[in-house]
């Protein structure tokens, strides 16, 4: 136990919780990094390649080491840093990345192994033979190295995301974001303070210094409770602002409830979006680390992260509370922890400061121009190896803190193009130009990092926002604050033998480096590449710039020559769930349904998507055991008698003005203005390059009021392409457009007694073929008075009509007509029966209009009017599309036993199956039931001319070939009597 | 990023659909032959700096605009209306 007094936990209540299944206890207000060094764990985890034990080096987001999976079940998340996960009562976590116990880990024999393991040994060593790297050799790497594992189960929790806006996004904080938000604040700006910690202030609750008097802490939790009084001021702990974004938009994940055992009711976590005029980057610094030989052990970590142990939560860190504590820094900012511990009563062995002239603050011994140059302990630190004057000491030691200067987090500022510049006064790199505009950085961030400086930064930083933002400042008097000891030397690593690591997440070592640079890897990017270095969860927030400065070292490099480090969001890890922000599974789209739906549901159908549309694709009767018992049925009803069939998921475009007509003229091939009023005509529309993309029909309802029915997976993009055409390419035309696809309900009736059918309900309206021929249309009312459109057009080649009525009425109308018919053996059918009527009749559809068709192709190349100009139409003629022969044809197998597969090339008989003699191929087929065998319709070249001709089927994926006769694509009624009738 | 509306006022740009370069207003007129068609469907600047380029406002009032923006730095210099624009090259 190195629990000692002091510490910002509430030691009043206890909190129980399982590290690999041993029972241990903590405090509110403890993270699990804390609660372990409080009960003298240092080890947990193994490392990422050589599996050597580790514990955690940081007390903050930046930790590379100690990552476990927290919870099980479900809930179970790997990855996760003890040093930033909150306590909660009945914390489950387990350690990774190893076999058998974490003492014990069978993989450590990788360490032994570990020459064979340098940078680039796997792009070296697996590269043959070939076949055996998706099979063994990735397979294996991947589960001895890595990190932790997925449940594999759908995760049981909430997720929201939400948007915010303010003048002024405060990131961080710490001293200087809350001087900012104070600010900010009193001036009356709209003020979002943003901060990853669950508590608000900082490096202040860890430094343990004063404020006007009294403990930093204390005043960090004044400045919060005066800010979360404000109207004006927002307070978002337990979000990490992860990246800045266009014009002042930024992402943030609110973790909600992940502080909690279980969410209970709460969402876990939210995404927001915040949109910011101003923003203020107080996102702190990280400390660097100084590689020496083995510096990875457990008991090893960062000064400052063993300051806010003890200022935090009052705990030293040691497996033992009489465990020696050293300190090795390269600056003063070492020797302030160390005269801390002392003044607790920690024994201290000292600091360890290659600087000559190393200062000391008290209570503990300096060895100047001294440098730690080995340790030992298998599991945890016990001795380290001192060298001073050429002579080496090993000293007991159960806990080294190393220091070696801080980097400010630039991260955000290098979003966009910013480039961090190298400082040589800060010895880091600062925020530099070409950042988010609009963003601010302050104190340590800006390289600020003592506390004076930090308050009176952020304090500058607002005032900076505000005159931006035309905000009148208020006066904010800055409490005083003791300025720290802050000289440093540079120096990067501990020269010698041995591994020394530099980037304990990915086992990166100074000599990796050194191989990389004899390698040539020379550039920072490859250097990252070749080693790994900076990438995994933690992107080398305690690596790149140390790794950097050892690259310019063995280059003889200055470090702003050799390179710099900049990051790209996330600032740390996102859950992929929170970045759905909850739309999964049902609600990861919009679903459409049509106004038949629910009616479609109690007759018991059988759904498909179309699109963002759920479509009946059959309706089952009792008795039948495979869908193609159904849809046979279906179709035949419509031939024979009628068919009903909800077609309301087509797009439906009002066009009307004076110019309507010539503005069809222009965006269909064929004419459009000659239409009279009361007909329809089927349009054909092509893309400007002259290839076909959507036909569908266009109704004149009135002297200058058209209604164009487009397909139902495009109907956006025509509406689309329709009002570029209106607003971009001809504006002077007066035309205006609107979706009506939803606003009317739209029924195909269909079969020889359709005609009957309608007219039980068509209020008086005359349906005789006289009065209202094919192709014909017309506003009428039917049901006894509500209003309706009818356009008498057939897709299955039948007598036909569809019927449109407000979408509300559009259940009833389906109720009323299957009511009213079932005399006449009125039946519904679905998109399947729907395509097989389609493709008997020769019809095309998605699956002819794939992009690549003209006109030609489809068999309708006289309806490209030469007379007009229309998109598409230019260059439609051009040469090699004009010329495609290939035509629209029905094939029918030659046995009529055998299947049709689309997809399948077409061949002449004895012609070798290959690109070269290939002839087209089959765009669609189905089961007649009318000609009781497979049917197919296909492109095939000189269709035209082929009629009767035999052709192969080649589907080599499936190995087979069919003979197919070439047919007319219609194989009902071709003479087209029947929709005549 | 936000794509000042000049009807609307700054809209998110996930209410856009975005569509490229507005030499797409300049189709030319139908006897310009094919080779001044074969420019204007498959050649588009592609500039890195200012551009000028259509955004479809799908998810608000279906204006079609002619955004200015510098592809560089997302900085956006101006935003109208394609029919204004299309009217005054006409």
């Amino acid at each position: 136990m190195t629990r000692i007094d002091g510490g910002l936990t509430d030691r009043g209540t206890t909190l129980g919780f399982r590290f690999n299944g041993r029972a241990y206890a903590g405090h509110p207000g403890d993270t699990l990094a804390s609660a372990l060094l409080a009960n003298g764990v240092q080890l947990m985890g193994r490392g990422f390649k050589y599996h050597r034990p580790r514990g955690a080096i940081s007390a903050g987001s930046e930790e590379p080491n100690a990552l476990v999976t927290l919870r099980s079940g479900a809930r179970a998340e790997p990855n996760t840093r003890a040093t930033v996960a909150e306590l909660f009562d009945g914390l489950e976590a387990r350690s990774q990345n190893h076999a058998g116990p974490l003492e014990r880990d069978l993989l450590a024999v990788n360490d032994l192994l570990s020459p064979f393991f340098a940078a680039g040994f796997y792009y070296k060593t697996f590269m043959w033979p070939k076949a055996f790297w998706e099979k063994l050799y990735e397979p294996a790497i991947r589960k001895a190295a890595g990190l932790g594992a997925l449940s594999g189960l759908p995760d049981p929790d909430a997720y929201d995301r939400g948007y915010r806006h303010c003048d002024l996004l405060v990131i961080g904080g710490g001293a200087a974001g809350l001087a900012a938000a104070l600010a900010a604040g009193r001036a009356g700006a709209e003020v979002i303070l943003a901060d990853e910690d669950f508590r608000l202030g900082g490096r202040l609750l860890a430094e343990g210094g004063r404020i006007g008097g009294r403990p930093a802490a204390d005043w960090a939790a004044e400045a919060a409770a005066e800010l979360a009084a404000m109207p004006n001021v927002r307070l978002m702990t337990r979000t990490t602002v992860f990246g800045a974004y266009d014009h002042g938009i930024f992402g943030a994940v609110e973790r909600v409830a992940d502080h909690l055992a279980a969410p209970g009711g709460k969402v876990r976590q939210t995404l927001w979006r915040i949109t910011a005029k101003r923003s203020i980057l107080a996102a702190g610094a990280t400390e660097r680390h100084i590689p020496f030989r083995d510096n990875d052990r457990p008991g090893i970590m960062l000064s400052g992260a063993i300051r806010a142990y003890l200022n935090r939560w009052g705990v030293t860190g040691q497996r033992q509370a009489a465990d020696p504590v050293a300190i090795f820094a390269n600056g003063d900012d070492g020797h302030r922890t160390a005269a801390q511990l002392a003044a607790r009563g920690v024994p201290v062995l000292g600091v360890i400061d290659p600087r000559a002239d190393a200062p000391n603050l008290g209570g503990y011994e300096t060895f100047a121009g001294a440098m730690v140059t080995g340790t030992k302990g298998r599991l945890g630190l016990t001795a380290i190896e001192v060298m001073r004057n050429g002579r080496a000491e090993w000293l007991s030691c159960g806990l080294l803190g190393v220091s070696g200067g801080w980097n400010p987090n630039v991260h955000l500022a290098s979003h966009h193009r910013g480039r961090p510049v190298w400082d040589e006064d800060h010895l880091a790199f600062l925020p530099g130009e070409g950042g988010p505009a609009g963003l601010i950085p302050a104190g340590a961030a800006a390289g600020q990092g003592g506390t004076a400086e930090a308050l009176a930064d952020g304090l500058r930083a607002a005032g900076q926002a505000l005159g931006d933002l035309g905000i009148a400042p208020a006066p904010v008097e800055l409490p005083a604050a003791e300025a720290e000891p802050a000289r440093q030397e540079a120096f990067w690593h501990v020269p010698g033998k041995g591994r020394a690591w530099v980037d304990f997440q990915n086992d990166v070592t100074v000599k990796d480096i050194a191989l990389a640079h004899r390698e040539n890897m020379r550039p920072v990017e490859h250097l990252k590449r070749w080693t790994t270095l900076g990438m995994a969860t933690d992107q080398g927030k305690t690596a790149n710039v140390t790794a950097l400065a050892v690259m310019a070292e063995l280059t003889g490099k200055a470090i702003p020559e050799t390179g710099t480090t900049i990051f790209r969001p996330p600032y740390t890890g996102v859950s992929l769930s929170v970045l759905g922000g909850g739309d999964t599974g049902k609600a990861f789209r919009p679903t459409r349904l049509t106004p038949t739906h629910a009616w479609a549901e109690a007759q018991g159908a059988a759904f498909v998507e179309v699109g963002p549309w759920m479509r009946a694709q059959y309706f089952p009767r009792p008795g039948e055991t495979h869908w193609r018992e159904s849809v046979d049925r279906e179709a035949q009803a419509v031939r024979a008698a009628v068919g009903l069939c909800d077609v309301t998921t087509l797009g439906k475009i009002d066009v009307q003005g004076a110019d309507a007509g010539e503005f069809l003229n222009r965006v269909y091939a064929n004419m459009m203005g000659t239409l009279p009023v009361g007909k329809v005509r089927y349009g054909l529309m092509l893309r400007e390059d002259g290839h076909a993309y959507d036909d569908g029909t266009c109704a004149r309802l009135g002297e200058a009021h058209y209604v164009v029915t487009t397909t139902t997976a495009n109907a956006g993009t025509v509406f689309r392409n329709m009002e570029f055409a209106r607003q971009c390419l001809w504006p002077e035309l007066d035309v205006q457009l609107i979706s009506t696809t939803d606003a009317w309900a739209q029924i195909a009736v269909a079969g020889p007694k359709s005609r009957e059918l309608l007219s039980r309900i068509a209020d008086g309206f005359d349906l005789s073929n006289e009065a209202f021929p094919f192709m014909a249309c017309a506003a009428l009312t039917v049901c006894g008075g509500l209003r309706a459109r009818l356009f008498r057009i057939s897709f299955s080649g039948e007598l036909a009509y569809e019927i449109a009525v407000p979408a509300r009425y559009g259940q009833a109308l389906m109720e009323r007509l299957m009511a009213l018919g079932a005399d006449l053996g009125a039946t519904p059918y679905g998109t399947e029966a729907l395509g097989v009527l389609r493709i008997e009749k020769g019809h095309a559809a998605g699956a002819e209009l794939n992009g690549q068709t003209t006109a030609a192709m489809l068999g309708l190349g006289r309806m490209v009017s030469q007379k007009k100009d229309a998109i598409g139409a230019v260059m439609s003629r051009r040469e090699g599309v004009a010329q495609d022969t290939r035509r629209l044809v029905g094939l029918a197998p030659a046995d009529p036993a055998r299947k049709v597969v689309p997809g399948s090339h077409l061949f002449a008989p004895g012609a070798p199956e290959d690109t070269a003699h290939d002839q087209g191929w089959i765009t669609s087929a189905c089961f007649s039931p009318h000609a009781g065998h497979m049917i197919g319709l296909g492109f095939l070249e000189n269709g035209a001319s082929r009629l009767g001709e035999t052709v192969i089927a080649a589907n080599p994926l499936e190995g087979e070939r069919v003979e197919l006769r070439v047919v007319s694509a219609h194989f009902v009624d071709p003479e087209g009597g029947r929709l005549r009738d | 990023m936000l794509i000042p509306h000049p009807l609307l006022g700054l809209r998110d740009a996930q209410e856009f659909t975005y569509l490229g370069d507005a030499a797409l207003i300049g189709r030319p007129a139908p006897e310009a032959g094919e080779a001044a068609f074969c420019d204007y469907v498959f050649l588009r600047d592609n500039p890195a700096g200012i551009h000028r380029e259509l955004w479809f406002h799908e998810q608000g009032d279906r204006s079609w605009l002619v955004v200015t923006r510098n592809t560089l730095t997302h900085e956006i210099l101006g935003a109208e209306l394609a029919t204004d624009v299309a009217r005054r090259s006409a």
